[in-house]
């Protein structure tokens, strides 16, 4: 009971953050399915996502200010690939990986430009940062919602794909480029849609995210960033629900081990804490590197179709 | 009618096609024969709009078709089945059909087409709900037609449909090239295999390193005693 007890409070704020990594990783997982790329300059979209809402909630009220952040955040994920990546459609991968940096150089300095290099405190959004109690502890209501929401979220995502025409356009031009083409597909839409859906994912991301932090860097985005990376490698980059899982089992993970040494210290397995709570990162990244050795295709990597 | 002139093409710095006219009349099967990197392929996916020519002209039914977006090609009724089939694999057969319609709104008829499809190909119909991947490679030809058709194109362009396929299949796939074709539909097709093309076209093109060196009808270059030597396989003497 105890265990359970001590462990409740990392595991639920574990699932919430997962739930945001996951936000993300799916705009690196769809764009990786279509282009083939690594978008680097993803986390730092998330980044920037936090920071236009810090601007825009000191001017306007949040109902307006809400929409308006994932507006314009969308904006800046189809600029993005309109002015570094479609240009580079015939070049090699590398090239567009370069220009991937880039930009993600690129957006972080303006943001040190127009920021200053301070934190710029996230505002607090009314009902979402409230503190609700659930199985006796108290946490925000975000963390609570967060689970639910991605789920809700990536259900829809699913449905799109599978079940309507873009979907169908998006999964035929991940494979086919050339005979994507030869149906009358658009590619350049369907690529731009998947760099739309990416970023409104991660603008939603970036609100759950930073409401439970206290303010935005320009920095901010790195961090996050890779771990939701790294959740798409490890659950197969190009796989959606792969993505998600991952990202669930990283956000777990990294915050029980945050909370290692109080769950043992309250069981009486040690006595004083050791200081676990170093390696939560060091974790995440250490998957990777296992997963990359062993399973380089990660969990639901790419399936081959084999004839019968 | 599809009419090509003085079309040139280099592809990576290979001219590729050198001056070539072709002519495609309405209701015919026109083939276009030629060996290894002739430049057949490159015609087609200029045709399509999938490469850029350096010049000439395209024209089908008067209009020029050079530098229209593929999109638009196929909504003028021109529709091409890639060299090697290219289904896609991880979908499934009834949805390769459905996306072949991608351009078009008419629900109730495309539904009346898939029908139409299942009736040329009654395996397709079988299968529907099997993913592309898992059928056989005549199966996934049959598809390739049938994703085409789903367009409804007045000209079909085939590329190299009886690759990699058992002889048997190839007479089924030929068989059908003529009954889509006494339906109505143009067709362009695009053939190593010289002797089941030239007797099932009404007029063929021979192909040599980007230019036209022969044309007729079918029947006449199936006796042409050049055409036997180089692409028949009939001996020298």
């Amino acid at each position: 009971m105890d265990l359970l007890q001590s462990t409740l409070p990392y595991l639920i704020s574990g699932i919430s953050v997962g739930g945001q990594y996951a936000l993300i990783a799916i705009g690196y997982t769809m764009v990786y399915g279509i282009l083939r790329l690594i978008n680097f300059a993803h986390g730092d979209v998330f980044m920037v996502a936090g920071l236009v809402m810090v601007y825009l909630s000191a001017a306007m009220p949040l109902y307006i200010a809400i929409p308006l952040m994932i507006l314009l955040t969308v904006a800046l994920g189809f600029t993005i690939e309109r002015v570094a990546y479609k240009p580079l459609r015939n070049a090699p991968r590398m090239s567009v990986m370069i220009s991937a940096i880039g930009v993600s150089y690129l957006i972080q300095n303006l943001a040190l430009y127009i920021t200053g290099g301070l934190n710029k405190n996230y505002p607090a959004i009314p009902w979402i940062s409230d503190k609700v109690t659930i199985f006796g502890m108290e946490t925000t209501r975000v963390t609570v919602i967060t689970p639910f929401l991605t789920v809700i979220l990536v259900a829809a995502l699913v449905l799109l794909i599978n079940h309507t025409k873009i979907g169908m356009a998006m999964r035929a031009v991940s494979r086919d480029f050339e005979t994507a083409q030869l149906m009358g597909i658009k590619i350049n839409s369907v690529i731009s849609a998947t760099f739309i859906i990416g970023t409104f994912l991660a603008a939603i991301g970036s609100m759950l995210y930073f409401t439970n932090y206290p303010g935005v860097v320009p920095t901010s985005g790195g961090m996050p960033g890779l771990k939701a990376f790294v959740a798409a490698v490890f659950g197969g980059i190009g796989s959606i629900p792969g993505a998600v899982i991952g990202a669930f089992i990283i956000g777990i993970c990294e915050s029980i081990i945050k909370g290692l040494d109080t769950i043992l210290v309250v069981n009486g397995v040690i006595t004083e804490q050791v200081g676990f709570s170093t390696f939560s990162d060091a974790f995440t990244f250490a998957l990777l590197i296992i997963v990359l050795v062993f399973k380089p295709t990660g969990l639901f990597g790419e399936k081959t179709t084999d004839k019968v | 009618m599809l009419k090509i002139n003085d079309l040139h093409v280099s592809y990576g710095g290979i001219r590729a096609l050198r001056g070539v006219d072709l002519e495609v009349p309405d209701g015919k099967i026109v083939t276009l024969i030629g060996a290894n990197g002739a430049g057949k392929s490159t015609l087609l996916r200029t045709i399509s709009g999938l490469v850029k020519a350096d010049s000439g002209s395209i024209t089908y039914d008067g209009v020029e078709l050079l530098g229209k977006p593929i999109n638009k090609v196929l909504e003028m009724g021109i529709a091409q089945v890639p060299e090697g089939r290219r289904v896609f694999a991880d979908m499934t057969v009834l949805e390769n059909l459905k996306i072949g319609a991608y351009l078009r709104k008419d629900k109730a008829e495309i539904e009346k087409d898939i029908q139409w499809v299942y009736s040329l190909f009654p395996r397709l119909e079988e299968r529907h709900w099997q993913l592309a991947g898992t059928l056989s490679g005549g199966e996934q030809q049959m598809l390739a037609v049938g994703r085409a058709l789903m367009s409804r194109p007045k000209v079909l362009m085939m590329d190299e449909p009886s690759l990699g396929l058992a002889p048997l299949v190839v007479q089924g796939i030929f068989e059908i090239i003529r009954t889509i074709n006494e339906q109505g539909v143009t067709v362009l097709l695009i053939e190593q295999n010289a002797n089941m093309a030239l007797k099932t076209a009404d007029i063929a093109y021979v192909l040599e390193t980007g230019s036209i060196t022969k044309t007729g009808t079918g029947a006449e270059l199936l006796a042409d005693e050049s055409i036997k030597e180089a692409y028949l396989g009939k001996k020298k003497k």
